[in-house]
């Protein structure tokens, strides 16, 4: 792979290129789910290419192939060469890069077992075990499980001499119960909805979560929203489970930091931003106990966005971007680094496979653990409504106003749980929000979860994001707008 | 053409003689691939300027009962053997399935003809020649311009050892624009098979006039409005509800539909079929084991009637299948995947006269289900939202959130334009037409 990136790399240093980046990615992946008492998708992919980027007359250009012939990597260098020249034609200027080092260096995701080592039969039947446990309860109507898991390995060689070899593992588990009754449907998922949990682990994830264990509240919890009573309209204090203030940070704090939306570069489809560039280090983005970072090294934990170089070959760094409630960082590129007077970039470009060109991602965008304990956070008003895990998410193409629905709620009354709640939703405007925060739990609380789906870009690109919360209080919460006649 | 028909019986003669070499008959294989460049471009100039071509092959075996997948792009006769060996593996690892049918046999599959030699070589200059034209038009309205244009040729091949050989090669271009002014926008996007179809100067124009006819835009109160909702918005709102419209999803107890098959759940007005060779649909005639695909009716005169079935769904409901299954094996069974909405004869113009007060929507966004059987839907409004005040448009208007039952708003349909060939970001392509509907729920206003 390495000599296939050199050689790459060879080929698209044309006269005229002033920069030129290949990345060779070879993709292992295995997923394998149940349904109702059988295996439902079984499954194993392979997949390798090369892409070449080069930066010539001020405009990138950008081919991705599968043909690994000689010719291929040249057809794929000329026509990366052909695309930026033909870029010219509508440029309003040049192209310019934040400095950055040669990096020579090899890493790979420390794994304690390798998932591809476990035979398929074997996570079948663990993931039969748990249907048998949630369709013990006669009202589950529909019991899905699922795991996968990906080796992903990397060579990246640039034209200042970098090259690095990076392997990734990631595995993810999870498991929904359906109930459908009377013309209503309920659902409980475990350990989070969007197939559960995912982290840059190996096959250990499968075994930290207690999931046969679990499945008989998760299917009596589907059942019972059922008889349930609807989750209240009005104001009231909220409380956030991790995993969906994970999605909360995600939706509201993740995407409006990507500086390249911000300069416009998604205006067409994913949106800007309202974090427009006179509002770094002076708007109050929340309460002053909100502290996040986006942090993409190893030491901030196995998450989806966790890596040693980022795939522009710039080292995986940890910034602020909320310090005691102030807005102080984005997420930068060489380019976009460049654009806004920046020295560097901090290393968040992230490409979804070999075909696609790397953009501005979410590394691990997480919120930092508090002092409460979780009865502070619970005890700490008289009456709150508490959600567990996400069921939908919805925010506008700028990130202010967003709403979210949950699984399920609870009314909180002096800490306790006085009754079951269905359909929970809340919304918002984003900066309220967060400046509404006034309790979050501490350390012993906090999970770092992991985002799989996260889409961006034309084309379209997938990419797992990982979000770091414990669970927290915000004040007077417009609650249940979902449902409202 | 990249992958042409007797190259995929070619690969597929070497997945067959290594299965067999495993003591396997039974093999399937989906050759997919192609090629596809975009050309994005933003604050009036190409930004990210892309090309791709790949071909993969995706192996199902099947044998006693058990059945697996796997999938390789590396083509030499090794890797072939090894994606054979690999998807054989676990397929013996698997317990048998009473339930899992045999391979699909051979059926005609319907002639539908949508690869363009044109489209398929476009080049990046020319490319760049129509965003540089377009970029033109918007930015001397004095706004900037956002947007992309792409085209793709693709092979979606399905063969398997009981003789089924179906093979469709399409063409396909997009072009898409946001054209923003200080604090307003407007959008416009198209697609078709041959990109000789499209007009991305027209679209260039429809944007910037409504980027400069929503500035200044006035905050309303949420609440119920009368809405016009342009096509796009059409698509990627009522698109939300076909996966519903699947045996498998009904008999899982997640479709809106279950237990309400042959009720009138929409007006009388909404007539919706699934039809795989309608002139403005995209998409093979045939599905994911290689059955072709028959016209579904799937709502009439507002009645629910015709529901899409994969094979394995037919079997155990004693129907026929319909010819919209998904590759085996998988847990979702079917859905239609191209459908039509009827359309009626009220442009969006007589819409806009008749209407006294109500909201026109250029674009929805974000688009999420609150609720499953409900089929409450969320979102945002976006980039062209207006209102209109006795007959004409008055201003642009702040975006809105809503939460909309689609039953409900399908019930309040009071006009429908001629359909067209839409083209979204939340719903694949459709036909659709354009809608006014009385009573359409905003329940939030945002800040721009």
């Amino acid at each position: 792979m390495k000599q296939l990136a050199l050689d790459a790399l060879d080929a698209a240093m044309h006269p005229g290129v002033a920069y030129a980046d290949t990345r060779v990615v070879e993709i292992r992946d295995r997923q394998v789910s149940t349904k109702n008492g059988k295996a439902a998708h079984v499954s194993s992919g392979v997949s390798m290419g090369l892409a070449i980027r080069v930066l010539a007359q001020g405009c990138w250009g950008f081919a991705a192939t599968d043909d690994l012939t000689r010719e291929g990597i040249q057809s794929a260098a000329a026509l990366a060469l052909e695309i930026a020249r033909a870029g010219t034609s509508a440029k309003k200027h040049d192209v310019t890069l934040a400095p950055e080092e040669k990096h020579e260096a090899t890493w790979v995701s420390p794994i304690r077992v390798d998932p591809f080592t476990i035979p398929v039969d074997r996570n079948v039947a663990l993931l039969l075990e748990v249907d048998r446990e949630l369709r013990r309860n006669p009202g589950v109507t529909l019991a899905e499980a699922a795991m996968s898991f990906e080796r992903r390995r990397q060579i990246f060689a640039s034209s200042l001499g970098s090259v690095i070899d990076q392997t990734r593992y990631q595995s993810g588990v999870g498991y929904a119960a359906l109930a459908y009754k009377d013309g209503e449907i309920q659902k409980r998922s475990y350990p989070n909805s969007f197939g559960g949990q995912h982290q840059l682990k190996g096959y250990e994830l499968i075994d930290e979560w207690d999931l046969v264990a679990n499945a008989p509240r998760i299917a009596e919890e589907a059942v019972a929203l059922h008889a349930a009573d609807q989750c209240p309209e009005g104001e009231f204090d909220l409380i956030l489970d991790s995993s969906q203030l994970g999605l909360q940070i995600h939706e509201s704090v993740g995407h409006p930091i990507e500086l390249d939306r911000v300069l416009g570069s998604e205006a067409n489809y994913a949106g800007m931003s309202f974090l427009t560039l006179d509002q770094l280090r002076r708007l109050r983005y929340g309460s002053e106990i909100v502290n996040v970072v986006c942090d993409a090294r190893p030491a901030h934990g196995p998450g989806l966005g966790t890596f040693a170089f980022d795939d522009e070959g710039v080292p995986a760094q940890s910034t602020d971007i909320i310090r005691d409630g102030l807005f102080t960082g984005y997420m930068t590129s060489r380019e976009t680094a460049a654009a806004v007077g920046e020295t560097r970039s901090n290393g968040t470009m992230r490409a979804d496979g070999w075909s696609r060109m790397p953009l501005i991602r979410m590394t691990n965008v997480s919120l930092k653990p508090g002092r409460q304990s979780r009865d502070e956070v619970f005890g700490g008003t008289d009456h709150a409504i508490y959600m567990e895990t996400n069921r939908s998410w919805s925010i506008d193409d700028k990130r202010y106003n967003f709403q979210f629905g949950c699984e399920i709620g609870w009314e909180i009354r002096h800490g306790k749980r006085v009754r079951m709640l269905k359909n929970p939703s809340y919304s918002g405007i984003t900066t309220e929000f967060w400046n509404a925060c006034e309790a979050i739990a501490g350390p012993g609380h906090w999970t770092l979860w992991g985002t799989p789906n996260c889409g961006k870009g034309q084309p379209e690109q997938v990419m797992g994001t990982g979000h770091g919360a414990s669970p927290a209080r915000f004040r007077r919460i417009k609650i249940g707008g979902a449902y409202a006649d | 053409m990249l992958i042409d028909a007797a190259r995929c019986q070619a690969i597929f003669d070497r997945v067959a003689d290594a299965a067999r070499a495993l003591g396997i008959a039974d093999a399937e294989a989906i050759v997919t691939g192609g090629s596809s460049a975009l050309t994005r471009f933003a604050n009036n100039a190409i930004h990210q300027n892309v090309a791709e071509r790949g071909v993969h092959v995706s192996v199902r075996l099947q044998t006693e009962g058990r059945t697996a997948r796997a999938t390789t792009n590396l083509l030499d006769d090794a890797s072939i053997r090894q994606v054979v060996a690999e998807a054989a593996a676990l397929t013996r690892l698997q317990e048998p399935d009473p339930e899992l049918l045999p391979l699909a046999e051979p059926a005609p599959v319907p002639d539908v003809r949508r690869w363009h030699a044109a489209t398929a070589c476009v080049t990046p200059a020319e490319r760049a020649q129509a965003v540089g034209e377009a970029i033109r038009i918007v930015e001397s309205a004095g706004q900037t311009a956002a947007g992309i244009y792409s085209t793709a040729e693709t092979v979606f091949a399905l063969l398997n050892s009981r003789g089924v050989f179906a093979y469709y090669p399409e063409t396909m271009a997009q072009f898409s624009i946001t054209a923003m002014a200080a604090d307003s926008s407007g959008w416009a996007k198209g697609s078709a098979c041959s990109h000789h179809d499209l007009d991305p100067a027209a679209m260039a124009l429809s944007a910037a006039s409504k980027a400069q006819a929503s500035r200044d835009p006035l905050e309303l109160p949420a609440g119920a409005y009368t809405v016009i909702l342009e096509p796009a918005a059409v698509l990627d709102l009522a698109g939300q509800m076909f996966g519903d419209f699947s045996a498998t999803a009904i008999a899982d107890g997640r479709s809106f539909l279950r237990d309400r098959i042959g009720e009138k759940l929409f007006g009388e007005n909404v007539s919706i079929t699934d039809d795989a060779c309608h002139s403005l649909q995209a998409g093979p005639p045939f599905d994911g084991e290689g059955v072709p695909r028959r016209k579904l009716a799937l709502a009439d005169r507002g009645v629910v009637r015709e529901i899409a079935y994969c094979r394995l769904a037919a079997h155990t409901a004693g129907a026929a299948p319909t010819g919209h299954g998904f590759p085996l094996p998988n847990e979702y069974g079917e859905a239609p995947m191209n459908i039509v909405i009827a359309g009626g004869a009220t442009p969006i113009d007589t819409m806009v006269a008749s209407t006294e007060r109500g909201i026109l929507v250029t674009r929805l966004w974000y688009i999420r289900e609150v609720d499953p059987y409900e089929k409450i839907m969320t979102g945002m409004t976006r980039d062209g939202t207006f209102l209109i005040e006795d007959g004409r448009f008055a201003r642009g208007v702040r975006n809105f959130r809503f939460n909309q039952a689609l039953p409900e708003m399908l019930s309040n349909v009071e006009a429908l334009s001629p359909a067209v060939r839409a083209s979204g970001e939340e719903a694949f392509d459709m036909v659709v037409p354009a809608m006014k509907v009385r009573g359409f729920h905003f329940t939030e206003v945002t800040r721009f």
